[in-house]
């Protein structure tokens, strides 16, 4: 065994235990709380919407506030595949996360020459101005009524689109799964650890000899292709696309998940999508107009006192609790 | 007649009124030990940023091993052999020693575009990666973050990426600044340990370390090469006197 290969930058590709109790506690949920499937299966999408944005904010160290865009796209993407007649929903999917990627591969090479701050006012203004354009095309996108009126075909030929949601719970897990252990491979990859090399000291990458900004687009990509996928879940799921995909609500969500769960760590995105989405959840029937502030105490909370998230706080209390 | 290994004619670089790099031409034949001389701002290291691309001439072409590659970028130029280091450790500082060295190493093997590989898993430059660890005795501190180890570990981290480069030609900007004196006689050991087929341009300020290194010597003072010989002429030339000398005097 070399030892190299244990440091943390090469190993992520390792399957950790606690990795299956996710699994676990999200089969769990389906036999446990069989009437809270259809806000299980959003909190299943977010958590793919967060991992894609991991993966670009996070491991790329692209900082962009624009990742509901492509969340957007693929939403969109997905309603309209069913509209004209496609109404399969895996091929669907998969065809609107590539629409989505082809789509940050053609802005990729002009944002992504800046960073820092004018790169998050730029991704900021770019979706920004995309949600007004979607306003306003509402031969497109059915503007403030939506997209409305497709069903999708029983999935793998065989199960229906219940009202109880199984189908569409099990559905979203199914590509969260997938999709979390291909970007669990990216990361792990020479390129996903060429990419961490970038978020690090990206002038010293070049003097190494990498094509930076042929490797942030590609990262860009393919986190954006992610994003897709999760906007068509959304559109699949919920047999309707609202200009809400777009918005920069989205977004907000996906780095709060993002930075709560612990930035730049992989599991972070699957623990702190539930716990926000429950905390928004619980908090907004507590009390529908204030209930932001519990949010926002939680976020301060979890910033100040966790370094690497809800993740880094269980890592250190668990070490504590070794200690004793 | 083979070509020199690295070739700059007639360079050029101002900064508006202010001409930091004055028509200078360099020639380092392969497998040389040059030093690059000269007083505080004469423009020594503008010139290594010219030469590694870092910065654009405004005149003037540079040529590696006989190829034109002035308007080449800066990583292009490492993949064709022409490397070079910071005079102020330029790392990776949260990761390791090892992981600093990895990045360079599966740069350099080509293989960062590769998806579907598993880095942990490229046994051959993993052991590339302990070997130059090894090589540069950087074992007590190769799995600690570069930010927590000694200045001069990680002046010598810089000099093994370098290396993991497999350059044919190094720059090498002032190598040993900034070090405690304990510490320097590593560098100075790795510095005379690189490769004899490796052409050296080493930017320096003490004569010590110059008249160790070097069998040639270029003297830049304000953006001019002054002048270029052994390391016994330069330093017996009247002119070279007056520039060091003469400023020490005033």
């Amino acid at each position: 065994m070399i030892r190299i290969a244990q440091s943390a930058l090469l190993s992520r590709h390792r399957f950790h235990w606690p990795e299956a109790l996710f699994w676990l506690a999200a089969v769990a949920v389906y036999f446990l709380f069989p009437q809270y499937l259809a806000i299980a299966t959003t909190v299943l999408i977010v958590a793919l919407f967060a991992v894609s944005y991991n993966l670009a904010i996070g491991f790329a160290g692209i900082l962009t506030l624009g990742h509901g865009l492509f969340f957007g796209i693929g939403a969109y993407c997905a309603g309209w595949i069913a509209l004209l007649g496609w109404t399969e929903a895996v091929s669907g999917a998969l065809a609107s996360g590539i629409i989505a990627a082809l789509v940050a591969g053609a802005l990729g090479p002009f944002l992504l020459r800046l960073t820092g701050l004018p790169l998050i006012m730029v991704t900021l203004g770019v979706s920004v101005i995309v949600y007004e354009a979607a306003n306003k095309a509402s031969w497109l996108t059915g503007g403030d009524d939506g997209l409305t009126g497709f069903t999708m075909s029983p999935l793998l030929g065989a199960f229906r689109w219940s009202v109880f949601g199984d189908t569409k719970y099990f559905y979203a897990l199914g590509w969260l799964f997938v999709l979390f252990y291909a970007v669990k491979r990216i990361v792990a990859s020479p390129f996903g650890v060429s990419l961490q090399g970038i978020r690090e000291n990206a002038l010293r990458m070049r003097l190494i000899g990498t094509s930076t900004l042929r490797h942030l687009v590609i990262a860009y990509s393919l986190s954006a292709g992610v994003a897709g996928v999760a906007g068509a879940l959304s559109a699949q799921s919920n047999a309707f696309v609202g200009l809400g995909v777009l918005g920069l609500d989205m977004t907000i969500d996906g780095l709060v998940i993002v930075v709560l769960g612990g930035i730049g760590t992989l599991y972070g995105a699957l623990i702190g999508a539930p716990v926000y989405m429950l905390v928004k959840h619980f908090a907004q029937q507590w009390n529908p107009f204030y209930w932001m502030f519990v949010v926002g105490a939680l976020l301060i909370v979890v910033v100040r006192f966790g370094r690497g998230g809800l993740l880094g706080m269980a890592q250190a209390g668990l070490a504590w609790l070794i200690r004793r | 007649m083979t070509s020199p290994a690295l070739q700059a004619r007639g360079l050029r670089k101002a900064y508006g009124a202010l001409v930091v790099t004055d028509n200078v031409d360099l020639t380092l034949a392969s497998g040389c030990r040059h030093a690059l001389i000269g007083p505080n701002g004469a423009g020594k290291t503008t010139l290594v940023g010219l030469l590694s691309g870092a910065l654009q001439p405004d005149g003037g072409r540079i040529a590696l091993a006989g190829d034109d590659i002035t308007d080449m970028g800066a990583h292009r130029r490492v993949k064709q052999g022409l490397v070079r280091t910071f005079q102020v450790s330029s790392l990776f500082p949260a990761f390791s020693v090892a992981e600093n060295l990895y990045l360079a190493i599966s740069e350099h093997a080509g293989v960062t575009s590769s998806l579907f590989r598993v880095a942990g898993r490229q046994r051959l430059l993993l052991e590339r990666a302990e070997m130059l660890i090894e090589r540069m005795g950087l074992q007590d501190d190769a799995y600690r973050p570069v930010s927590t180890i000694a200045y001069g570990k990680q002046r010598l981290l810089e000099l093994a990426i370098a290396l993991a480069l497999e350059p044919k030609v190094l720059l090498l900007d002032e190598p040993a600044a900034g070090i405690a004196a304990a510490e320097a006689g590593l560098v100075l050991d790795a510095i005379a340990g690189l490769p004899a087929d490796i052409a050296v341009l080493m930017i320096e300020h003490d004569m010590q370390m110059v008249r160790r290194f070097a069998t040639e010597v270029s003297v830049l003072v304000n953006g001019r090469m002054l002048m270029t010989g052994t390391p016994e002429t330069v330093m017996s030339s009247e002119a070279v006197r007056a520039v060091y000398l003469g400023r020490a005097g005033r």
